[in-house]
């Protein structure tokens, strides 16, 4: 660990999980063990927007998971500004809030009701926090008569706009985005890195962002690290990342070329065989 | 002391929240809780006229108002203490359903303020139906409650509450680590302390290993203690065989239960088991 106003300091984390063995797997001798995570060290930046790339199963939700205190590492440590993540859990959570792919909400809740309750739980005064929660879902394109609408008649893109927000407006200094815009239109996903800008900008947030989308990560993020079976393999400014990579028969490589490059894969092959 | 308030006022938010929270989902709910109020209220009555009926079946002359407050007492004790052990043991069950539990575990929330607020639901609500419940077998059985010391009995109801959360926090953790079997686990667990505790039955007429049994239940001395105090009219000193068992219960159940519940967490955190697929 080297400064504790770091946001974010990933020192050594390695996470494994058991798994059930089919029969054939047990006769050809295969593990229980899997490596999510292996030996994983990365340092965020005040204010930047650190994108996370890597194929499903390469590691990042168990990242997220574990800086957000909800997953306990079985080696190494993560500190959000100085603070111990399984320590110091309760001090990281003031600090932290995440965005799931999963939009989870109360269903039969409408937004409003969820909102509240999110609020009430961080301590907040509901007199000022609804306000800033209208807002916030005003700035993000939320059609504000669905407000007390139920969260189970809400399309997946307006459910994932009030997890959005839910995640912003407790005010966190350190935000996770775990593929937050996954499954939304395209104007969704404008309107949505509009608001990530925004939130980095006004609030002094800093954002940790994990993603499939190659472009959605050009265009968002200040640095970005590509994670493949469960490490860390390689870190820097998209034009850093693109400079490695360079070659010329391919003067300008986009991120995927970087991703099948430094991995030997490409994300997409990669996907499909971590879902197989 | 502005800012005492103040403070206080700040720390009772996360408690609102639960509360707040399970009152709007139990009015999203209605349809469910009518369904299930009636379903209590069948089966309070039905207990109630077979009180009724006992003198009738064995042919021979019983007290049938002893009886019918015996059989009622122990049948309303339990839809209310086994709904609050199921509201506070199912709480986990819930956030796993709807698939928001990670949201509410990764609050700056202690879980003692969470389990507490979910535990203050289960009892604010148990308590409303059990009120219902009585004000329905009054009006049906036309009960005289002339010998009855209510205010004991409001002393032992309250002090096993505590008890049964205690339990119910100890039984949150199994939805906690089994995904799909915890509800079930919590029903066995509920069943056991239907058989021992003496509801319907003197715990006199179970074979003695399962008397063995009774004596751990805190709803054996609660059952005890209200029958005493509805009955016999026993007042509080009458009643401190049942009352001490059931504070040292409570004292010795509702910290364990706490206890239970953290060491279950860092188990699902350091296996990967607080994600909805488990």
């Amino acid at each position: 660990m080297t400064a504790t106003t770091a946001p974010l300091i990933a020192d050594n984390l390695t996470k494994t999980f058991r798994r059930k063995l089919r029969r054939r797997e047990k006769v050809a001798g295969k593990s229980r063990r899997v490596s999510a995570l292996s030996a994983v060290s990365l340092e965020l930046r005040p204010g930047e927007i650190y994108g996370l790339l890597g194929p499903n199963g390469s590691g990042k939700s168990t990242l997220v998971r574990i800086v957000s205190t909800l997953l306990l590492p079985d080696e190494g440590c993560a500190a959000v500004f100085g603070r111990d993540v399984v320590r110091e859990a309760i001090h990281v959570r003031r600090l932290v809030n995440r965005v799931s792919v999963e939009a989870a909400f109360f269903k039969k809740l409408s937004a409003a009701e969820n909102l509240l309750y999110t609020a009430r739980l961080y301590g907040m005064d509901a007199r000022e926090a609804m306000p800033k929660a209208r807002t916030f879902l005003g700035s993000i394109g939320f059609p504000m008569d669905r407000l007390h609408d139920s969260m189970e008649d809400l399309s997946r893109g307006q459910q994932q706009k009030v997890a959005i927000v839910r995640g912003l407006f407790t005010s966190p200094v350190l935000l996770l985005l775990d593929e937050p815009t996954t499954g939304l239109d395209p104007q969704s996903k404008r309107e949505v890195d509009a608001f990530i800008r925004a939130v980095v900008e006004q609030h002094d947030a800093t954002v940790l962002l994990t993603t499939h989308d190659m472009e959605e990560a050009d265009r968002l993020c200040h640095r970005i690290g590509i994670m493949s079976d469960g490490k860390l393999v390689a870190e820097g400014t998209p034009a850093e990342l693109k400079a490695r990579v360079q070659t010329e028969e391919k003067p300008a490589p986009t991120l995927e070329d970087v991703f099948l490059a430094l991995t030997g894969k490409s994300l997409a092959d990669a996907d499909k065989k971590e879902d197989e | 002391m502005r800012a005492t308030i103040e403070t206080a006022r700040v720390a009772a938010r996360p408690i609102h929240a639960f509360v707040g929270r399970s009152f709007s989902l139990t009015l999203r709910y209605w349809g469910w809780e009518v369904t299930w109020m009636f379903y209590s209220i069948a089966m309070v009555l039905a207990i109630g006229f077979l009180a009724v009926g006992v003198g009738q079946v064995s042919g021979q002359t019983v007290p049938t108002d002893k009886v019918l407050v015996y059989l009622l007492t122990g049948s309303l004790l339990w839809q209310y203490l086994a709904q609050l052990f199921w509201e506070t043991s199912n709480v986990m069950s819930f956030e796993r359903w709807e698939g928001t539990i990670e949201y509410t575990f990764m609050a700056p929330v202690s879980r003692v303020t969470y389990l507490l607020g979910m535990s203050a639901f289960s009892t604010l609500y148990s308590a409303v139906r059990l009120l219902l419940l009585v004000g329905v077998c009054l009006l049906v059985f036309h009960l005289r409650l002339t010998n009855a010391n209510l205010w004991s009995a409001a002393l032992i109801l309250g002090i096993s509450s505590f008890s049964l959360m205690g339990l119910g926090l100890m039984a949150a953790s199994l939805p906690l680590i089994y995904t799909e079997r915890g509800t079930q686990m919590t029903s066995v667990i509920e069943a056991t302390l239907l058989m021992i505790s003496g509801v319907y039955y003197p715990i006199s007429v179970l074979p003695k290993w399962l008397q063995f049994f009774s004596q751990f239940s805190p709803m054996t001395y609660t059952l005890h203690g209200m029958r005493k105090a509805m009955l016999e009219g026993a007042t509080v000193p009458q009643l401190w065989g049942d009352i001490l068992p059931l504070t040292i219960t409570a004292i010795v159940l509702v910290p364990l239960g706490l206890r239970v519940f953290a060491w279950t967490e860092a188990y699902c955190k350091r296996h990967g088991k607080l994600k909805r697929s488990g």
